[in-house]
């Protein structure tokens, strides 16, 4: 074992993989995947979908219509191949980078979009999706989603919770807690880490002198390496994780090994830290075009399923940012609603006060 | 009515609070077959079994973490911090996700959780294990802030926290847990964010909350002597503040005077100088003053007599007040 995690290209690690960069099919000794052509078509679909939001709203914040954005370029085979595996009843806890996981929830884009606009701190109704809210401190949602899969385990459901967080994430306490926690109550979560190699500036040798994966045994349950840029693999591994919890057997560690291809957020300059050339590596291990090179080769998918695609990712594009431009932005008052369920008599104080003063330049 | 100590009420409040709804649990450290170090939760894990009286590890940020994802989950979790200084590693968790959360939302969460955090000084006990950090709670949007200061309203309070749908913050006098008093267990009490005139008086208002309660009853008896009539209010509530009972007592008496364990700089006594100050300008015969802690950390036990505010302490400052 090496006492740095490689995160180059040429030196690839232990790992489960399905689909090589090529395209080409490969067996792993434990975990397989059926798919239909259709199934394989739409996941490519999903995979062009989420790059095509994604980089729209990269583009709606360099024209200064969202304070920030926190790009997924690369992290779509983790995201889609993870989400694809959740059922209706599973529950999703995301970091805030999750778009892809989002897409598979069937959560609007634009709702997305409007938190980094600043219209909200997220507009959807988790239990609507089984999507949670967005979470920025770092690593916080690990826990709620622990305690989400107690709930479960109370309730004698049949679901499972997944949780989202970076390799950042797993230096922090509530990440450790929540694997201990999982471990103790044998809670049915799956702990789903895209390790994207860069915690903003920071390597992940910063992080861990161990692959992230081993971590797991440490506290008793398994971990295990998938290629994050393979979509098949990811399907396949977080299947069956999600299965183990829901069947009783307890929390999994996934640690998918993928790369941030840009910047931590847009307020980022990532050439201030890293190589051109590693990126320039990671390129050749796309997440979508191996998919693409796979459809082709079999002929599962020709040249107007394609063009079909593109065509319904630049509809989709478009139909983001028009609706994400006529958000409207929240009324004054909007500050002071949902802080409490119930009534609290300062809150009330306060905004009648400030609506009062706010009236005093209309007259 | 039925005689019970402080703690015995809490007990006999959760427990109430337990049967009524499936959804509530319990958890902490040493909350199951210990019953927690000051016995708070004694027998409850006997009773409603392992699942809803929950051993936690040994971790704060974890226990209102996992509390947090039960709520969501639709059940009422009721979280004990064993002592008062062992919530900074849970802070976090109060403050960015905790109290923040339903706004997030926009209302469509819901986080019933109630944090119980034993309190203050006074029980000769080492570091860590006497302090009063209700400002930190206080300050954040979000969360409701309360203190029971008598076996009667800890058996209202802690269940009419249970039930309400925001999260709550809920200190418990630590040094109090011991006192005895007639508890109604068919009176549903006060609301929970509404003050309470503890004492009527004419001369003075002292407003305290939690362990100062006692503390300023004793101190307005003692005063009787004297031939002044003191008031005492008993905040229950620190936020919302019930601005009204104070507003009116201090437009009445002319003269207030705060009392906590906290320090009284930036401690929550400025928040009720500053409000009385707005609301009652005109009646006052003299500013508003403040008895609490020093600006110093908690001293070693054999000086907290020193630090907490006593009886003199209360009684010198109502002098003072007068001196005007």
């Amino acid at each position: 074992m090496t006492a740095h995690a490689p995160r180059g290209a040429d030196a690839p690690p232990e790992l489960v993989q399905l689909l090589t960069p090529e395209g080409e099919r490969v067996e792993h000794p434990d975990y397989d995947i059926e798919l239909t052509a259709e199934e394989v078509r739409s996941l490519y679909r999903d995979l062009v979908l989420v790059r095509r939001i994604d980089l729209e709203a990269v583009a709606l914040q360099r024209q200064g219509e969202l304070g920030l954005w926190a790009s997924l370029l690369g992290q779509e085979a983790a995201q889609v191949g993870s989400g694809r595996a959740l059922t209706g009843a599973d529950m999703a806890f995301p970091t805030y980078r999750e778009h892809g996981v989002a897409w598979c929830r069937d959560v609007d884009p634009v709702n997305l979009l409007a938190l980094f606009r600043g219209v909200n701190n997220g507009g959807w109704n988790p239990a609507e999706h089984n999507f949670h809210l967005y979470t920025i401190v770092i690593g916080s949602q690990t826990l709620h989603a622990v305690g989400y899969a107690m709930g479960v385990q109370r309730d004698g459901g049949e679901s499972a919770a997944i949780v989202y967080f970076g390799d950042g994430a797993t230096s922090q306490g509530d990440v450790n807690e929540s694997f201990i926690w999982a471990s103790v109550f044998n809670a049915p979560v799956v702990f789903f880490c895209q390790n994207n190699q860069w915690a903003i500036s920071e390597p992940l040798e910063k992080q861990s002198k161990i692959p992230l994966y081993k971590r797991a045994s440490g506290f008793g349950f398994p971990g295990i390496r998938v290629d994050g840029n393979d979509v098949f693999a990811c399907l396949a591994v977080t299947r069956r994780a999600l299965r183990n919890a829901r069947e009783g057997q307890g929390p999994t560690l996934i640690e998918a090994f993928t790369y941030r291809m840009g910047a931590h957020t847009t307020s980022d300059d990532p050439t201030r830290y890293r190589l051109a050339n590693e990126l320039e590596a990671w390129k050749l291990k796309d997440p979508i075009e191996r998919v693409k090179a796979y459809l082709f080769k079999n002929q599962l998918a020709d040249q107007e399923f394609f063009e079909k695609v593109d065509a319904e990712a630049d509809a989709l594009g478009k139909d983001v940012r028009d609706r994400c431009l006529a958000l409207p932005d929240p009324p004054p008052g909007a500050i002071f609603d949902h802080v409490y369920a119930g009534a609290h008599a300062l809150l009330d104080e306060e905004r009648e006060q400030y609506l009062t003063y706010l009236a005093g330049f209309e007259r | 009515m039925t005689t019970l100590t402080l703690a015995k009420a809490l007990n006999e409040g959760l427990r109430r609070s337990m049967e009524d709804d499936p959804k509530v649990l319990l958890m902490g450290e040493d909350v199951g077959k210990l019953g927690g170090v000051f016995r708070v939760t004694d027998g409850l894990q006997k009773d409603f079994g392992e699942d809803r009286v929950i051993d936690t590890p040994l971790a704060e940020s974890g226990i209102i973490g996992t509390a947090i994802g039960l709520a969501l989950r639709g059940y009422r979790p009721i979280c004990e911090i064993q002592f008062d200084g062992f919530v900074f590693p849970a802070a976090d968790q109060i403050i960015t996700q905790l109290a923040k959360m339903p706004l997030r939302s926009l209302g469509t969460l819901k986080l019933p959780v109630v944090v119980r955090i034993p309190c203050g000084g006074g029980i000769g006990a080492v570091e860590h294990h006497s302090e009063s950090p209700e400002v930190y709670f206080t300050h954040t949007a979000g969360l409701r802030v309360v203190a029971c200061s008598n076996p009667a309203d800890a058996y209202t309070m802690i269940q009419d926290a249970v039930r309400c749908d925001d999260p709550i913050i809920f200190f418990e006098p630590k040094r109090r847990y011991w006192d005895k008093a007639e508890v109604d267990l068919a009176d549903p009490g006060l609301p929970l964010d509404r003050a309470r005139v503890v004492r009527p008086g004419r001369d003075v208002t002292l407003v305290a909350y939690g362990p100062m309660v006692k503390t300023c009853l004793e101190a307005a008896s003692a005063a009787e002597e004297d031939g002044r009539d003191i008031e005492v209010i008993d905040l229950r509530s620190l936020n919302p503040l019930d601005a009204e009972v104070l507003t009116e007592s201090v437009t009445r008496t002319g003269r207030c005077v705060v009392v906590h364990e906290a320090p009284v700089f930036t401690g929550f006594g400025a928040e009720i100088a500053a409000r009385v100050t707005e609301r009652c300008f005109y009646h006052l015969e003299a500013p508003v003053l403040r008895v609490g802690g020093f600006s110093t950390p908690y001293p070693p036990s054999r000086l907290e007599e020193h630090y907490l505010p006593d009886l003199d302490r209360v009684l010198d400052a109502v002098d003072r007040s007068f001196a005007y």
